[in-house]
């Protein structure tokens, strides 16, 4: 009845949907979007070491998840390994680690999956030696992703925890 | 809203005397105090109705869980009356009617007479003739003073007799409040349902693209009528929920690099709280049926655990206390359990405990993740999402876990809200891409699937009771 002829204007559109969005994915996923697009923010260039921007290009500010898992990965560890190296080479700055979920959840789970994830990003700087009190966490769940297709492409890019260093104090 | 009603007897006095008891000892749909007008016009109704009915058949009604089930052919007559209302209201309750999937408005045009008169016992025959099962009759009319006086009645057009009928005044700018009682109304009197027209929905109305959305809460007549914003989209917000007893909506609000905070909001005041007062993030509220609590899910590092908050009292109790995710708690209606979220076991299931924390027991255990558990307000079933194989679906189970029902699955759909009856649930159902979610209603037996209508993309949709049962 009416059920069906909903449903298959449904589907129609969700095909035209997909189709748009594989467009829309290739252009947008080298955007770092919220919680990621430190680089520029403060007028540095890469080369300046010590620099937001030094840290995003050169040291790589997040980490990858895979579905609903927040054990850190071998590259996870590697980057983490970096930042600590980095934040411990310039200890003025304080900063935020945003944890983040795919779209392939429900909301209130994201929320929680992605505080866990941030979680696990502070624990592990802890353990190497970065004073908790320079650390905040947050998450953002699903809400904040970079990239947006129906495909892994794109999922796997937003399981992530991103380290955005605070503005430092006086500039 | 200024609104009273008071019934209309039913054409015979032995059948409606019980009805005519139980609508005029109902209160008021919004004022405190029982106003019930003293001119209930009883006499006058006896007296149009004196006519000998046709020995009664079996009355019309619809069995929803029949196999065989086909919407029940309804003839909604024009209303007579104020023109500016009167037509308002007639469209109003056909497409209400026709929308929800248990009724079949036959087309005006084939009507045998588009005028009936509204104090005359219709001539059944000629609306057999166009096999409509129900007819509705009534009329809108503007009295001194600016008020108006809506009155309508369902007839049983092959048993040939008055069902119900019923008598409201009110202000004419709530014309569409009482075009939607009387669409209860008749909802009720033929399948036995609670009211589920009379209600609004709160969700998250959504703009701009999926990396930078601006969300927005706003709230809306179940038909998308009467919208208005709640939010100015400065801030993330997700997850609201309606107060069974009052116009108040608890939501997760998010400001940037801040932790969600559980909020209240009343709704016709715009007076705003923070719930709780916890340092770290809290989400996912659901009030106790008695409106006077809020369960919400609190985050300690790595894990979240439930936690109880008395409003008034502003005391706070913790539910559960796990190594894991515990979230999406909802109580049962009579506020003994709270089924609740968990990953405990590895991903997210479905458990069930006492509302003190005793007793926790999964009661999902289909292949999946199963997340976000409501409980029907009548008690039978418990809604939830399910994904699995990359489809999410929205489906229903028993309390105990058993008679699993997926009701609509695709590419991603999420949060199901229940109406007030039970019967039907709202949630959003999202194509994935760019684009964004839209809301859709369906009932229990899966039948149904409709969009219910907003400006632009919606999530997290949230029913609320009836709006006469709110104080």
């Amino acid at each position: 009845m009416f059920g069906l002829q909903v449903s298959a204007g449904f589907k129609a559109a969700a095909i035209l949907a997909a189709t748009l969005a594989l467009g829309a994915c290739a252009s947008k996923t080298d955007q770092a979007g919220a919680g990621g697009g430190a680089a520029g923010l403060y007028g540095a260039g890469a080369s300046t070491p010590g620099s937001a921007q030094d840290f995003v290009v050169n040291v790589g500010d997040r980490v990858f998840f895979e579905t609903d898992s927040t054990t850190l990965t071998a590259t996870a560890v590697s980057t983490l390994d970096k930042q600590s190296a980095w934040l411990q080479r310039f200890p003025h700055y304080t900063f935020l680690i945003e944890g983040h979920a795919d779209e392939r959840g429900t909301r209130e789970y994201n929320y929680a999956l992605g505080a866990r994830r941030a979680q696990t990003v502070y624990d592990y700087l802890v353990s190497r030696g970065i004073p908790s009190n320079r650390i905040r966490v947050v998450s953002y769940g699903k809400e904040r992703p970079v990239a947006v297709c129906n495909d892994i492409s794109c999922w796997s890019q937003n399981r992530r925890a991103v380290t955005v260093l605070d503005r430092p104090a006086g500039s | 809203m200024m609104t009273t009603r008071a019934s209309i007897p039913h054409a015979l006095p032995r059948r409606s005397f019980p009805q005519f008891l139980r609508f005029s000892t109902e209160r008021c749909p919004t004022m405190k105090t029982i106003a019930l007008l003293p001119r209930i016009a009883a006499a006058l109704a006896l007296a149009w109705f004196a006519l000998a009915a046709p020995a009664a058949r079996a009355e019309i009604s619809i069995t929803l869980n029949s196999p065989s089930f086909a919407p029940l052919p309804i003839a909604v007559a024009d209303f007579g009356g104020d023109p500016e209302v009167a037509a308002g209201i007639t469209e109003l309750i056909t497409n209400n009617l026709r929308r929800i999937g248990y009724f079949a408005p036959i087309d005006p045009a084939t009507f045998p007479d588009r005028a009936p008169n509204f104090d005359a016992v219709p001539d059944f025959a000629a609306w057999q003739a166009i096999n409509a099962q129900g007819l509705v009759t009534g009329r809108a009319v503007r009295e001194a003073g600016g008020r108006i006086r809506v009155e309508f009645r369902l007839w049983d057009v092959f048993a040939g007799q008055q069902l119900t009928g019923q008598q409201y005044y009110t202000d004419p700018v709530n014309w569409r409040r009482i075009g939607h009682i009387v669409s209860d109304a008749v909802l009720t009197r033929v399948t036995g349902l609670k009211g589920m027209f009379d209600t609004r929905v709160v969700f998250v109305d959504e703009t701009g693209t999926k990396e930078n959305r601006r969300k927005r809460l706003a709230v809306m007549d179940q038909d998308g009528a009467n919208l208005r914003y709640l939010t100015r989209g400065e801030e993330l917000v997700v997850s609201p929920r309606f107060s069974p007893v009052s116009q108040e909506v608890a939501f997760m609000s998010q400001r940037l690099n801040q932790a969600t905070r559980v909020q209240l909001l009343n709704i016709e005041t715009g007076q705003r709280e923070v719930v709780g007062s916890f340092p770290e993030m809290t989400s996912s509220p659901q009030f106790a049926p008695d409106g006077q609590r809020v369960v919400l899910s609190l985050q300690q590092g790595g894990n979240a655990n439930i936690y109880a908050i008395a409003l008034r009292a502003r005391t706070t109790t913790r539910v559960t206390s796990t190594n894991a995710i515990d979230t999406s708690p909802s109580f049962s209606p009579d506020g003994s359990r709270i089924v609740f979220e968990s990953d405990r076991g590895g991903g997210p299931q479905i458990y069930v405990m006492n509302a003190d924390g005793s007793n926790q027991q999964r009661i999902s255990f289909g292949e999946g993740r199963y997340s976000q558990p409501v409980w029907s307000p009548r008690g039978d079933f418990i809604a939830f999402t399910r994904s699995r194989a990359g489809q999410f679906a929205i489906g229903i189970m028993k309390p105990d876990g058993s008679g699993e029902r997926i009701l609509t699955e695709g590419y991603h759909n999420e949060s199901p809200t229940w109406a007030p009856n039970g019967q039907f649930l709202m949630f959003f159902s999202d194509p994935g891409g760019e684009g964004g979610g839209r809301l859709y209603m369906a009932d229990v037996t899966g039948r149904v699937r409709v969009q219910v209508p907003t400006p632009s993309y919606a999530s997290d949709p949230a029913w609320s009771p009836l709006v006469s049962d709110l104080r």
